[in-house]
């Protein structure tokens, strides 16, 4: 499956990602400025920039092909859609527990407390198209592939 | 501590019906003009700090910032202009040199702009580049004087040559005075294009070892990164004698830029100063310059032309005559526009002399000498689109460099302040914060996307004109007239004036 891959190298930190997921997930998906002046209630961002000194890189949800959240969900919210390979959160069905929080190895599920307590995480943008994020990095920091841009040891997220 | 007499340069407006407080601006400013001020929380912008380089105004996700030149105005004076009235009071402050990067920003004539391209009507056809095959690929390098043909075939030996896709190369910019990442995206693009990147004088670092065949290789007076994989990896070698911006300077890299990299590139000590000398200490007459030249070539068995670079100055013509002599392959001749990393203000400000002017005088002499076909003239320092490279060759270069387009392509948004390290494009700096904002990809893509349009643009105008090589049109000074221009300048240019 297509995933979403970060070059530490060329990112800069500007967490334009960050504020271009925001976007992605409000009521207004073309306009920034209603987005943020709107929606006081605005959930985190789904994606994070991590930073220290010159090194930055924007982590989110690898859609793990065995996925921890999935199996350590104690209401069967968190789920690995078995034909797109996205693994989402039921929001009706999530009870904020944090048990997913805990279990990913990766640290990218998010603590959405903005209305009702729920898990929150990359959907890949409902996989249309291109994720925002990845639309809108300055640099090409951020691909959306089916290979990683590197060798790596890690394979789908396992 | 006294107070200090310095004013803003410039005004960042802040439109806040746009701004969403995402803090980008905030993150992307090296000069720590944007603040988010926790108290009344929203960004404050610090004028005072600004360089109007435009990162944030670019970065700027809903566009909602504006940065224009400080309205303050002094007191009213023909002849005391706020930069002068500025730069006295910052003298009086520091009791030091005024540094400057980037060409001179004088507002002395553009010649080029003075310069009018002829095009073809009636009496003879013009050529459409898109039907008919338009020949611009540029040869760099001695050639004979004669040929000699045997059997059909040519049995005269000819000199190295450099052979470039399109006639502009990007001029040398060192590796310490630019990012790494600004070094690979020219290296790249040049491969790409067809035509070749200088190293300046900063060695060539190991990650662009395998691009030789698109990089000349150059040999200053500090003799930094000089070795002999060095010279064998180029595809050329420049002799650098002067630079357009600091004609008579030599180069200062701080010691703050040599960091592990730059070090093992150049060659000296983490952290110490690269010190550049104003001249060769072994080039004090046109036969020591020669003797480098052979130096050089011997060194590289003859294979690779030699370049000799100078600055344009009052005697240039005379001083290129010598250097054809002392056995160069290319004069390279960079006008008093041209870029630097840093320059003393006043030398970059009123040193030298136009490259319009310098070219036409060059070529005329070596001309008058019956050696023009000795060299050949690249020329740098001012080449902004491609009617000024048709104006140049028209006048007699044989292709040209360039060095602050070759930036603009990658960002450069000629702030200025290259010497400062702060570079918010990743060009002009080695932090590494600020170099990993320059993809090379990105990069490399830009400025050879630049030079493919240049090359469109020139097969166009050449189109127009109805000559179908731009060899035709080398030196052709009856395909240029001059506006407004005096009968000494159009003397000196050697074109005659529109209407006749």
């Amino acid at each position: 499956m297509k995933r979403v891959y970060a070059k530490e190298e060329y990112c800069i930190g500007c967490r334009l990602c960050e504020i271009y997921c925001i976007l992605s997930h409000s009521e207004y998906k073309n306009d920034l400025i209603k987005a943020f002046k709107k929606s006081l209630q605005r959930p985190p961002a789904r994606i994070q920039v991590e930073e220290e000194g010159a090194l930055s890189f924007a982590l989110q949800c690898r859609h793990c092909d065995e996925a921890y959240c999935v199996k350590s969900c104690i209401t069967g919210a968190m789920q690995k859609d078995p034909e797109t390979g996205v693994v989402f959160n039921e929001k009706e069905r999530c009870v904020g527990c944090w048990t997913c929080i805990a279990a990913c190895p990766y640290g990218a599920i998010i603590k959405d407390e903005t209305s009702k307590k729920i898990a929150s995480k990359c959907d890949l943008c409902g996989q249309n198209e291109t994720p925002y994020c990845v639309q809108n990095c300055p640099n090409g920091a951020l691909i959306f592939s089916e290979e990683p841009p590197y060798k790596t040891s890690v394979k789908g997220g396992e | 501590m006294a107070l200090s007499y310095a004013v803003p340069n410039f005004l960042i407006e802040r439109d806040e019906s746009r701004c969403i407080d995402c803090q980008v601006c905030v993150r992307q400013c090296a000069n720590e003009v944007h603040k988010f001020d926790e108290d009344d929380e929203k960004i404050v912008s610090d004028t005072m700090k600004c360089v109007n380089c435009h990162r944030c105004v670019v970065l700027c996700p809903t566009k909602a910032l504006t940065v224009r030149e400080f309205p303050l105005e002094f007191k009213k004076n023909g002849h005391w202009k706020s930069d002068d009235i500025k730069s006295i009071y910052i003298q009086a402050e520091t009791g030091g040199v005024l540094l400057a990067g980037m060409g001179n920003d004088k507002p002395y004539p553009i010649y080029w702009d003075k310069m009018l391209i002829n095009a073809s009507q009636v009496t003879n056809p013009s050529i459409d580049p898109l039907r008919e095959p338009m020949e611009i690929k540029t040869f760099l390098g001695r050639k004979p004087a004669s040929l000699e043909i045997e059997n059909g075939k040519l049995k005269t030996k000819l000199p190295p040559q450099l052979e470039l896709e399109v006639p502009v190369m990007f001029s040398a910019m060192s590796f310490g005075s630019i990012s790494l990442n600004a070094h690979k995206s020219l290296a790249r693009a040049a491969r790409e294009v067809g035509t070749f990147f200088n190293t300046g004088e900063g060695g060539l670092h190991r990650d662009l070892a395998d691009f030789g065949d698109n990089c000349i290789v150059q040999v200053a007076s500090g003799r930094f990164g000089v070795h002999q994989e060095y010279l064998d990896a180029g595809s050329a070698i420049e002799i650098k004698i002067g630079q357009g911006a600091k004609p008579g300077i030599g180069g200062h890299l701080p010691g703050e830029k040599v960091g592990p990299e730059v070090s093992q590139t150049r060659m000296i000590p983490e952290g110490s100063d690269a010190i550049s000398p104003a001249p060769h200490h072994d080039i004090y007459s046109i036969e020591d310059l020669r003797q480098l030249i052979y130096s050089l070539k011997e060194a590289t068995n003859y294979k690779k032309p030699v370049f000799v670079k100078i600055a344009a100055v009052h005697n240039v013509a005379a001083i290129a005559s010598g250097i054809a002599r002392a056995g160069a392959d290319v004069i390279a001749i960079d006008g008093f526009r041209g870029g630097t990393g840093a320059a003393p203000l006043r030398t970059r400000d009123s040193v030298g002399i136009p490259i319009e002017f310098a070219l036409a005088a060059v070529d005329t002499r070596l001309r008058q000498e019956g050696i023009r076909n000795q060299v050949s003239l690249v020329i740098g320092g001012s080449i902004r689109n491609s009617s000024d490279i048709v104006k140049a060759v028209a006048l007699g270069a044989d292709a040209v460099y360039i060095g602050t387009a070759a930036l603009m392509a990658l960002g450069c948004h000629l702030c200025q302040k290259c010497y400062t390290g702060k570079c918010n494009w990743g060009i002009a700096t080695q932090d590494p914060r600020l170099v990993k904002r320059l993809n090379p990809e990105i990069g490399a893509r830009r400025a050879a996307n630049l030079l493919k349009a240049w090359k469109h643009e020139i097969k166009e105008l050449l189109g127009g004109m109805g000559i179908n090589a731009l060899e035709s049109l080398r030196g052709n000074r009856l395909m240029l007239r001059g506006i407004d221009l005096t009968e000494k300048e159009l003397e000196i240019l050697g074109i005659k004036a529109a209407g006749e």
